[in-house]
């Protein structure tokens, strides 16, 4: 290529200061787990060991949910709602001193850019407890009734996609409503979590109030049954949403499910196109499409497919591929061996089902988990890469003649999460928003995230919503849903 | 020689027709005073699947028309009730056992539910969505939206308004509905859907089986058509198996305890959120 390179500039790691181990975070202290298991987390972009996590087994949980049922009781529900709020905004302004330090342990956690992990990941998260913060002595304005009650005890597992910004997600809103929490991060990114649990003890919050206990999917399941949680919140894949549905059929628990997605971004001939090529590369290769709403099935009206598809070529060349800690690192590393070995497998597919493979020119560094930038075109809707979710940077590029044709495709799902529009014309777009059935609907934008703003898929994207007044009310207990 | 009764025939309702059961089956229904009253349809499988079909069908049309149309033909159907109230208190009687004035109040109830959530239709995005002010140059809005087809198991007693107060609130936030009424106190749900069939309701926006809720649940819990589930007249057990095979495709499972509640009405529908830039 010619023209101007860029230097690297990377970002220092002198500011991460990762232990060696790490203990679960149970009653504000942290403590080894009874059975003295551990497990490794790595930095996927070089696979260099970050440090070693305490791996909580059914024991632990149960010490975990019973420390979370009595600072329930005894603390947290009976503590006038303006002194909850204050903890809140707190624990927002330590996350926002040690922004950087959290960015940075991110990155090197879950292979993200740092551009990302900085401007995105870390600021939202603190929004989200600031935010929430001022929920916490105005719940009777929620729109719940006079006379709002928080649910409980509340076990909450979360994804390895956006760690810390999930984990806000999670417990902001369920502390603002006088919850109590056992957390549960990802076994691949367990680390901001971990940092997560030092703020709270900076921030004085009660021992108890929250839990982060550390482990794989047989630690989740036995969070998930465990006889004393009120409510389950959890985000990751339909599958596991699924048979958390089922583990609870026949308790009381309630459950709010954020899961997968195979989001329609529909681009309309009256489009500005270049605007358009920035939204699909940002819809599916942030967070190297790590992202369950991410754009990931695109849908062309046809008469301009030929040149979307020449200007997205044209710009995807021109995505930076590479060292995560470097500030100009578009698309980092893909979270785990395991996650590149599915990405692999769902898009093989889309060769073999006879779709066109086309990634830009790009060297892949030799450690680590890499997956290039890719879009297939002539993907027909019954291709498993048009169905299932890949999670990856994968685009495939399907097509449209008319916008009833286009609307029809776009919902042809069993997901539901979110969905991207391109038009000039307002009221195409808002003829739409109204037809596509998903829970968020981005015209003329795209992955675009905000404390205030609910976010939460139809369909088998999920239950209930994250976020804003709608998200709040998952963490309340509304008077007219039976007492079971 | 006293005139002999004309009596009816109480058949299901689907897709705005009343069809016998596919399967030819009928069940007794006495009344209160153990005398035969009628023989309603023992629905199967595939009455309910055909059901689903009508409903599938006829939702996008009613989820489109404008809350203000769904508002007057929910007030519509009390009108219709009204004017037919004595057939129903006498039904009631008859089944339930009740005395003229419990049965004429239950009817009252039942009209006045229709009223009260014909009223909640153009409301709902007023009370319960929001302009969200995000971070950012973005017009941002979240309002409801419906989830599709809804299926209801109505309570048995009391034997009308059991069956309003579920139907009216799914109806009102723009869903279609399949009714399976209560085994043992059917009839007024059937007589419901003569009502409805001249109320301006579009044909398979409601469709009304009779038949076992045993039977039917787990078949009702295993169908992918169907979006949403109020559990009024299921037992526990009954409710918590259908809530195991109901996670296939993640319905929404409720029960509610209060009467004429706007989260009977939100519970089946979904929250959609729009962003679009603001900027020249």
């Amino acid at each position: 290529m010619s023209g101007f390179e860029y230097a690297s500039a990377p970002e220092s790691k002198a500011i991460a200061n990762i232990a060696s181990s790490y203990g679960l975070f149970i009653n504000g202290k942290f403590v080894e787990p009874k059975k003295g298991k551990s497990f490794t987390t790595i930095n996927p972009a070089t696979e260099e060991l970050l440090s070693k996590i305490a791996y909580a087994d059914k024991l632990d949980i149960d010490l975990a949910v019973k420390s979370a049922r009595t600072a329930f009781t005894k603390v947290w529900s009976k503590m006038p709602a303006k002194e909850r709020g204050k903890y809140l905004y707190r624990i927002a302004r330590i996350m926002q001193e040690r922004a950087r330090e959290f960015a940075v342990v991110e990155t090197l956690d879950n292979g993200k850019p740092i551009r990302e992990s900085r401007d995105t990941d870390i600021p939202l998260a603190a929004a989200h407890f600031f935010y929430h913060a001022g929920w916490a002595d105005k719940l009777e304005y929620a729109g719940v009734g006079s006379k709002p009650k928080p649910v409980g005890v509340v076990g909450q597992i979360i994804p390895w996609n956006f760690p810390l910004l999930m984990l806000a997600w999670k417990i902001a809103p369920a502390l603002a409503a006088g919850n109590t929490v056992v957390l549960k991060p990802a076994e691949t990114t367990p680390l901001t979590a971990l940092l997560f649990a030092q703020v709270c003890q900076q921030a004085g919050l009660p021992d108890g109030v929250v839990n982060i206990v550390t482990g794989d999917g047989i630690t989740g399941a036995a969070l998930v049954n465990h006889p004393d949680i009120n409510k389950i919140a959890f985000t990751g894949s339909t599958e596991v949403g699924k048979a958390i549905a089922r583990s609870i059929s026949a308790t009381k628990k309630s459950a709010t499910l954020e899961l997968g997605g195979k989001a329609a971004n529909l681009v309309f001939d009256d489009a500005a196109i270049d605007e358009a090529v920035e939204g699909i590369v940002n819809g599916i290769f942030f967070n190297q499409g790590h992202v369950c709403c991410a754009g990931s099935r695109l849908l062309l009206q046809e008469n301009i497919a030929d040149e979307v598809l020449e200007k997205l070529k044209k710009r995807m060349s021109l995505i930076r591929v590479g060292d995560p800690m470097d500030k100009n690192t578009d698309l980092g590393a893909i979270n785990s061996k395991e996650q590149l070995n599915r990405i692999h497998e769902i898009s093989n597919t889309g060769d073999t089902e006879g779709a066109n493979r086309w990634s830009p020119e790009c060297k892949l560094p030799s450690k680590g988990f890499w997956y290039p930038p890719t879009i297939f075109t002539g993907v027909s809707q019954s291709h498993r890469i048009a169905r299932e979710e890949i999670f990856g940077p994968v685009l495939s590029v399907l097509t449209f003649r008319t916008p009833a044709e286009g609307i029809e495709k776009a919902n042809n799902t069993m997901y539901g999460l979110s969905a991207g529009i391109w038009s000039d014309k307002g009221s195409k777009v808002l003829w739409a928003a109204k037809q596509l059935k998903a829970g968020v609907i981005w015209s003329n934008t795209f992955n675009k995230f905000d404390p205030a703003s609910p976010f939460g898929g139809y369909k088998e994207s999920g239950w209930g919503r994250e976020g804003g007044r709608h998200g709040l009310a998952g963490y309340l207990t509304s008077d007219a849903k039976a007492a079971k | 020689m006293s005139r002999i009764d004309v009596n009816k025939t109480y058949k299901l309702f689907i897709g705005g027709a009343f069809p016998r059961s596919e399967s030819g089956r009928v069940y007794e229904i006495k009344g209160a005073n153990k005398k035969f009253i009628a023989n309603p349809s023992l629905a199967s499988r595939k009455d309910l699947r055909d059901a689903v079909v009508a409903a599938k069908s006829a939702h996008p049309g009613w989820a489109n028309a404008t809350a203000f149309n769904r508002g007057q033909i929910l007030y519509r159907i009390a009108e219709i009730m009204e004017g037919r109230s004595e057939q129903f208190v006498d039904e009631i009687c008859a089944l339930e056992g009740v005395t003229n004035k419990v049965a004429k109040s239950q009817v009252e109830a039942a009209i006045d539910t229709w009223v009260w959530y014909s009223g909640w239709c153009d409301k709902l995005s007023s009370v319960t969505g929001s302009l969200n002010q995000v971070s950012g140059p973005f017009y941002n809005f979240t309002s409801p939206e419906s989830l599709g087809v809804v299926a209801i198991f109505a309570e048995s007693k009391p034997s009308l308004l059991g069956v309003v107060r579920t139907l009216a609130p799914v109806l009102a936030g723009g869903n279609s509905a399949v009714l399976i009424a209560s085994e043992n106190y059917p009839l007024p749900a059937i007589t419901l859907s003569e009502a409805l069939a001249t109320s301006d309701v579009p044909s398979g926006v409601v469709n009304i089986l009779t038949g076992k809720s045993a039977e039917l649940a787990p078949w009702v819990g295993s169908h992918m058509e169907i979006d949403g589930v109020d559990v009024a007249g299921l037992s526990k057990k009954q409710e918590e198996e259908l809530k195991l095979v109901g996670a296939d495709n993640l319905k929404r499972i409720f029960r509610f305890n209060l009467d004429n509640h706007p989260e009977r009405i939100l519970s089946f529908m979904e929250q959609k959120t729009v962003w679009h830039p603001i900027g020249i």
